[in-house]
């Protein structure tokens, strides 16, 4: 640091700080993604990796474009734009057309951060809110998945990567594959526990090593930079509630390992979840929060048309979190509580 | 003539509801319709039509009828003939067109509540002759066409890649779904007013900026 | 305003809303019996349109309801369900278009199927009503690829006829290897299961039904 200014400073508390500042947490969420995205780019080869930096480029062109044109001091040093270009690519297929990606990141940048106010105003994770709009705009390509470990992935990519922009991308049947949800829900296949935790198997780029995540959530959580009741709570009530419905009907409901271990729930709960604005502040919100996300995950997963359902449960989570916390807010000493 | 001493004549009327006082741009009123059927450009334009012929034909009977209705019932009165107009024009839809009914659905029966019908009742009809009610009901009937029109245009390039159920785009192009989801329709509507907002704030400035020329 | 003063009286607010009411009243009654002929022959002439889609040999159509004794001819109002028969130019029997819904993704699909008696295989569909996704669920509807399955949907009766030998069964795109089977469309697997499964379900109530009461479709009410 470089020393204290020797002219005498008149500001408002605190005066005393942690010295956490959103920069510094911010690059460490990015430490903490940049195991799960090598290992994205080590599964699914070259592709991975483009989409990633088509991802990151896009959040941060729009980033910088948009604080231009509001005219606002540019906010591309805080690390948070690199952060949602990070998550937002590690949630999307690899062998989506880059020209997706590149619209997705303006997306999310622009609706799911800049219209609402910019960093500390956003409602909704900025990331999921890309994903969220490409989901809707393009169902076959959001869906199309890519087997990982294919051979020849670091010399060649699926030829959809580069589908001119605006046209219509276009599949080898062979080059695809089933995410484990998909095959659970309509063929009733059940990936092996082993193969989820390793991240042996097919999905986005970064949701796939259930293992590398925790272990950047760990790292986080050590370093206080992350609220860990928000995934230990969506995992005790997705564990719960599926533990029940397996043990009730065991032929129609998948085990709780698979259900913990598969699709976007464990990138989603560790890094999409702990959004520190669109998450609530008060600690029994905080648990509220998560077992909302929990339920919500396994009934969209479980009773609804798509396979995967973590994105809209967060969303939707996102959406009740100030409610949660005016919910729960402690009454003041004195007063009857009722009214405040 | 003496036009100019008693306000706007029946041409202002007329024009103000195409643009100053868009009923969908500028009020913000008739939201059910303008988000729930510009999936396309043709189911837009039917509904925008259907609205007109609506607003046009109870804008004339509650003009002529306007000494006649009693001020404690008048909101009755209005609805009673909107309504009945609206009956009528569903029928009309569907001998015209089965399809075309089918694609707008409970909507023709919703443009009983849509505001800008009961609004123009309300605001303009119940207080002006016949004449300039027919020019304020055509006015703002064809502001909401247009509008609703832009909408449906926007969404079906979009989202189908055609424009009047022909193709517009190479087909290549990869439609974009969302638009034609009723989100596509909260995001268009939200362009299209960010547009209009952004023209007219110009055209403020500009007027500001002109004044001040003229008083320095 | 006087129009506020002379409003007062109750017997004025009853003289207008009565007198609107008529008059309203008036008007629709007499726009729909003006429509009422023209949008009853728009109906039949959609379900006609549907009906020789499905059984493309068809060159005219006659509605049965069906009782618990076989299928009359439809006289009248309609009870109960209907199935409608489609004949050639010399009034022979085509096959049959039966009515199906079932829940899809979005809400109910409801859709009209061809039989023909002579290749014991459903020849042709569509579909009368969905809410499927735009651009996705509701390619059933318009997919050529999926349209291709009905060319001869095998749901030929077993020996005793009571039910088709192999229900109607939806598979993944491009894995179709028995006349049976359904292709699905990539990215709508929840609208092509759904169209099976309402296939399934009705091909087994209706085809034994109407293969053991085949005569009362050959020869109508003594027609022709």
């Amino acid at each position: 640091m470089v020393s204290v200014a020797k002219t005498l400073q008149l500001r408002t508390s605190p005066h005393v700080t942690s010295g956490a500042s959103v920069d510094l947490i911010m690059r460490h969420v990015v430490w903490a993604l940049v195991p799960t995205a090598l290992f994205g780019v080590y599964a699914f080869g070259l592709t991975a990796a483009v989409t990633l930096s088509a991802a990151l480029a896009s959040c941060l062109l729009a980033e910088w474009l948009l604080c231009k044109w509001s005219e606002q001091p540019s906010t591309l040093s805080d690390w948070s734009v690199a952060v949602t270009g990070l998550l937002y690519g590690l949630t999307l297929p690899p062998g989506l057309p880059v020209w997706m990606t590149m619209l997705g990141g303006f997306i999310a940048v622009g609706l799911g951060k800049h219209l609402f106010g910019g960093l500390g105003y956003n409602p909704f994770n900025p990331a999921l809110v890309g994903r969220a709009v490409m989901q809707a705009a393009f169902p076959v390509g959001m869906t199309t998945w890519h087997a990982a470990f294919g051979s020849g992935r670091f010399s060649s990519v699926p030829s959809s990567l580069f589908t001119f922009p605006f046209a219509a991308p276009e599949y080898t049947d062979a080059l695809t594959s089933a995410t484990p949800l998909a095959a659970w829900k309509f063929e009733h296949n059940l990936a092996a526990a082993s193969d989820l935790v390793m991240g042996f198997t097919t999905g986005s780029t970064g949701e796939t090593s259930a293992v590398l995540i925790l272990l950047g959530g760990a790292y986080l959580a050590a370093r206080k930079m992350m609220n860990w009741r928000i995934p230990l709570s969506i995992f005790v009530t997705v564990a719960v509630l599926t533990f029940a419905l397996h043990l009730a009907s065991p032929e129609a409901y998948p085990t709780a390992p698979f259900m913990l271990l598969s699709g976007g729930l464990m990138l989603g709960a560790v890094f999409m979840a702990t959004d520190m604005v669109a998450s609530p502040m008060t600690t029994l919100g905080v648990v509220i929060y998560g077992a909302l996300i929990g339920v919500l995950t396994v009934t969209i997963r479980l009773w609804g048309g798509m396979p995967e359902g973590v994105m809209y449960a967060i969303l939707l989570a996102n959406a009740v979190a100030p409610h949660i916390d005016r919910l729960v807010r402690p009454t003041v000493y004195g007063t009857s509580g009722r009214k405040a | 003539m003496s036009a100019t001493l008693e306000g706007p004549t029946t041409t202002d009327e007329f024009i103000k509801g195409l643009w100053k006082e868009n009923p969908v741009f500028v009020q913000v009123l008739g939201m059910c319709p303008t988000l729930a059927v510009t999936n396309s450009a043709i189911n837009a334009l039917a509904m925008g039509l259907a609205t007109m012929v609506v607003l046009v034909m109870s804008n004339a009977v509650i003009s002529l009828l306007r000494k006649f209705i009693p001020k404690q019932v008048r909101i009755a009165s209005y609805i009673l003939i909107i309504a009945s107009f609206v009956t009528a024009v569903e029928y009309v839809i569907q001998a015209v067109s089965l399809d075309l009914h089918k694609a707008l659905g409970a909507f023709i029966s919703l443009i009983v509540v849509n505001c800008v019908i009961l609004g123009r009742a309300e605001a303009f009809a119940s207080k002006n002759d016949l004449v300039k009610s027919l020019a304020d009901g055509a006015g703002m009937g064809l502001g909401f066409t247009f509008a609703l029109f832009l909408l449906g245009a926007v969404r079906e390039v979009l989202g189908s890649g055609s424009l009047f159920g022909v193709a517009v785009l190479p087909a290549s192009f990869q439609p974009w779904v969302i638009m034609i989801l009723p989100s596509g329709g909260f995001f268009t509507l939200g362009s299209w007013l960010l547009f209009f907002n952004y023209l007219s704030k110009r055209k403020a400035r500009k007027a500001a900026l002109a004044t001040a020329e003229v008083a320095s | 305003m006087d129009a506020v003063a002379k409003g007062d009286s109750p017997l004025e607010m009853y003289r207008a809303l009565v007198g609107i009411g008529v008059v309203c009243g008036l008007l629709i009654v007499s726009v729909f019996q003006g429509t009422k002929p023209i949008i009853e022959a728009n109906k039949a002439a959609a379900l006609e349109r549907a009906i020789f889609q499905v059984l493309p040999a068809a060159k005219q159509s006659k509605t049965f309801a069906a009782t618990d004794d076989g299928f009359k001819l439809l006289e009248g109002p309609a009870t109960g369900p209907l199935v409608f028969g489609g004949y050639a130019e010399d009034g022979s029997l085509v096959g049959l278009a039966i009515p199906a819904a079932g829940m899809g993704y979005a809400d109910t699909i409801r859709i009209l199927y061809g039989y023909s008696f002579e290749a014991h295989a459903i020849v042709g569909m569509v579909v009368l009503e969905s809410k499927e996704t735009p651009g996705l669920g509701d390619k059933i509807a318009s997919d050529p690829g999926f349209q291709a399955n009905f060319e001869a949907l095998d749901v030929s009766l077993s020996a005793d006829g009571s039910a088709p030998v192999h229900a109607v069964a939806a598979v993944k795109h491009g894995t179709k290897s028995n006349p049976w089977q359904l292709d699905s469309i990539t990215g709508a697997t929840i609208s092509s299961k759904a169209v099976a499964a309402m296939l399934r379900e009705s091909t087994t109530t209706w085809i034994p039904k109407v293969e053991k009461h085949k005569a009362d479709f050959m020869n109508p009410g003594g027609a022709k």
